[in-house]
């Protein structure tokens, strides 16, 4: 995904990390700007736009009916997939996705997955033969760095947007009924993904930081300020005391961004 | 300023080497003022400089080499050339060839083919592109005759030995031509078969236990002791004509 | 997690396979196990069995994928299908997807891959059984069969996971524990320089026990670490030995 950074910008970027500025004239753990529309693609039954800086995320919730895991005859289905749309960047090619999106597609599925979010016993119809399946469609759509934050964002905005379709069974047939009721949600994962330049952590970072970067990680927080998901990424290294400090930081800006999101 | 190993002692990636005012010097690297190991080999500090004898390691290509590849591909003006390193070598045609050659007419594959084994010298190499070599040098070009045998380059200079103690020797033992390449391909052409497998036998013991001691002194005797079977056949069958 | 069927920690504190919380499985490493490739190793780790082989470096093909400043590390980590109960697709899913890559940047910081441009190395790794941290397990083997293979390191690479099973923070867990257990966090480190490599979690911690998990799975890379030296100086050892 990487492309040439002019050397004196990397540089530049570099050193006014070392000092604790970045060029963008935020401070080490300063986000961009976020913005959160939820409710946004009327045809799905959830969905969110994040815009986090200039990087654009759009989710869309789609629910059908359909078989439960042989493991889990009892509960509902989750089933998180990234798209990373040509348009959004002139690194991403049409085709099959790549490790990157497959990568960011499990990273948020990980998040909502493991804080529990989704009550996925109350998505059971008819246990081991009839359940719901949540799909979880995220689709990058303008790419500025930290595809992670604003997709795991965008993901759990759709979700709690989402709206269920009431139904009975008749004669074991599932029968659709008029009115909604929402997607039980318990949980509220934030992502929150440092940088590591010049052996310096920073937050949200945006494209041609991650281009410069040494290394990534992400830390997923829940409500009750739990890590529920990390994800080292990047050919570099943290050390022990990095990581430490990059999840006590994490717990702070996971509270901060979960005020964006309407419920 | 201390050291963390004996002269001579196996070393792992990444084992500290030695703290303080010392130079990095091969298969080592150095971080603030520590010197590490970077690959599986024996140490050596020498006066200031600690080197690591590398057990595994691959061929880079330098400057200056006398190498043996062998021909991989005709091209419109050369060869391609695989030296047993990572990266391809080319020998121009306007090397080989004394005349002026033509593309359209020459055919280069009739000059030197793929498969054919070629002694060469590296004439021009850097990061940005491929070795190049040459053959216009007395004892380098085309490969006729002899056996190949391939060791880890690193272990060339315990097969030539000290001041080529180790490579006289066994060519005196066994009575073949040895020629070295610096990328771990050797060439042996004897009188007989049975010479040049001797030779083989006795590099690649060298090969081996390239990292023990007093191992010029256990070739000797193992040549000798193969000669002396081969001398036993050679009399038993005689005994058994008569 | 719809049924526990037996505590995962008896009262005396030991693991259903007699371990303390603490203490890694046998550990089993051979280095230079297949004689094809450029570098190998192979490890058993409880009943994970793992070969790991290194191709190259070599110049690499197609060439618009090379890189005119460095190495390109390419990495596989696969499944057979044989590998786990109900047999497994060969076709690499999204899972085994994901774990190449993270694989791949948990090596990639211990290669000089500067030192040879446009040229790649392959690392393919087998996992031929399964029984939890086979991430981990493939890290510490491959590194190995970088070694084996004289690729200039910073340091071999260890890995090991640890998680929270029954409560309690335990050590390098076995597949039962992995699939029952609450959470799981596996941890790559580079011992004499103090860098971690890879680090993944999942399940749910609070910031003390992730603390604590990090720090125990630490101490199960340096434990592995030490293994790590002493498979790769064996195959010269013996060697010498023979000799003396």
């Amino acid at each position: 995904m990487s492309s040439i950074v002019v050397r004196v910008k990397q540089k530049q970027i570099a050193q006014l990390i070392a000092k604790g500025k970045r060029l963008d004239g935020r401070g080490l753990t300063d986000y961009r700007e976020i913005k959160v529309e939820q409710g946004v693609i009327e045809r799905a039954e959830g969905s969110a736009r994040v815009l986090l800086g200039m990087t654009e995320v759009m989710t869309g919730i789609k629910i059908e009916i359909g078989q439960p895991y042989p493991d889990t005859p009892n509960e509902g289905v989750l089933t998180v997939n990234a798209e990373l749309v040509p348009l959004a960047s002139p690194t991403f090619e049409p085709g099959p996705p790549d490790e990157n999106s497959i990568e960011l597609a499990r990273v948020v599925d990980r998040g909502i997955r493991e804080s529990k979010a989704i009550d996925l016993e109350r998505l059971c119809v008819e246990p081991g033969k009839k359940v719901f399946i949540v799909f979880v469609d995220v689709y990058v759509l303008n790419h500025d760095g930290n595809l992670i934050d604003a997709s795991a964002l965008a993901a759990i905005a759709a979700l709690l947007n989402t709206k269920m379709f009431k139904y009975e069974i008749e004669e074991g047939e599932v029968k659709i009924k008029p009115g909604y009721t929402p997607l039980p949600i318990r949980k509220r994962p934030i992502a929150v993904t440092f940088a590591k330049i010049n052996d310096k952590l920073v937050v949200d970072p945006w494209l041609e930081e991650e281009q410069i970067m040494d290394a990534r990680l992400t830390m997923t927080i829940d409500d009750d300020g739990n890590i529920c998901a990390v994800q080292k990424g990047g050919s570099g290294y943290f050390t022990p005391k990095q990581v430490l400090e990059a999840a006590k930081i994490a717990k702070e800006k996971a509270e901060e961004i979960r005020k964006k999101l309407k419920w | 300023m201390p050291t963390f190993f004996e002269r001579r002692q196996l070393v792992t990636p990444g084992d500290l080497l030695a703290e303080g005012q010392y130079i990095a010097g091969e298969n080592t690297y150095k971080e603030d003022d520590k010197i590490y190991a970077s690959r599986i080999g024996v140490v050596e500090y020498q006066d200031k400089k600690v080197n690591v004898v590398a057990l595994r390691a691959f061929y880079v290509p330098r400057v200056g080499d006398t190498v043996i590849g062998t021909i991989v591909e005709v091209g419109f003006n050369g060869w391609m050339v695989d030296i047993n390193s990572p990266y391809l070598a080319l020998l121009r045609a306007s090397d080989v060839l004394s005349r002026p050659f033509k593309p359209q007419k020459n055919d280069l594959s009739e000059v030197l083919d793929a498969g054919d084994l070629v002694i060469a010298k590296i004439i021009a190499y850097d990061r940005a592109h491929n070795p190049q070599l040459t053959v216009s040098e007395p004892g380098l070009g085309k490969i006729t005759r002899g056996q190949v045998v391939k060791v880890t380059p690193t272990k060339i200079p315990r097969v030539i030995g000290r001041k080529g103690s180790m490579v006289s020797m066994i060519k005196q033992e066994t009575g073949c031509h040895i020629i070295l390449g610096h990328n771990g391909i050797i060439l042996i052409t004897g009188k007989s078969l049975e010479n040049e497998q001797l030779a083989i036998m006795a590099i690649r013991k060298i090969e081996e236990e390239s990292h023990t001691t007093g191992l010029t002194d256990r070739i000797v005797q193992m040549i000798k002791k193969e000669k002396e079977k081969g001398k036993q056949k050679e009399e038993d069958k005689n005994e058994s004509e008569t | 997690m719809s049924q526990k069927l037996e505590k995962l920690i008896d009262k005396k504190g030991l693991r259903l396979d007699g371990r303390k919380p603490d203490e890694l499985r046998p550990i089993k490493i051979e280095v230079g196990a297949l004689s094809n490739a450029d570098g190998s190793a192979y490890i058993q780790q409880g009943k994970n069995k793992i070969l790991a082989a290194v191709y190259g470096p070599k110049e690499l093909h197609p060439k618009h994928l090379a890189l005119p400043d460095r190495m390109v590390l390419r990495c596989r980590y696969h499944m057979a299908p044989f590998s786990v109960q109900e047999r497994k697709s060969p076709a690499p899913s999204r899972r085994e997807i994901e774990l190449s890559k993270v694989i791949r940047e948990s090596l990639e910081p211990s290669i000089f891959i500067e030192y040879y441009p446009r040229t790649s190395i392959d690392l393919f790794i087998e996992v031929l059984q399964a029984d939890g941290g086979t991430r981990c397990a493939s890290i510490t083997a491959a590194s190995l069969a970088l070694a084996d293979a004289g690729i200039p390191m910073r340091d071999l690479v260890a890995a090991c996971a640890a998680g929270k099973v029954d409560g309690t923070i335990v050590l390098d867990l076995m597949d039962t524990e992995d699939k029952v257990g609450t959470a799981d966090v596996p941890v790559a480190l580079m011992p004499n320089l103090n860098a971690i490599t890879l680090l993944q979690m999942d399940g749910i911690l609070t910031l003390e026990e992730f603390e604590k998990a990090v720090n125990l799975a630490l101490e199960g890379c340096r434990k592995i670490y030490t293994m790590q030296k002493e498979a790769l100086k064996a195959k010269y050892i013996a060697v010498k030995e023979v000799e003396e």
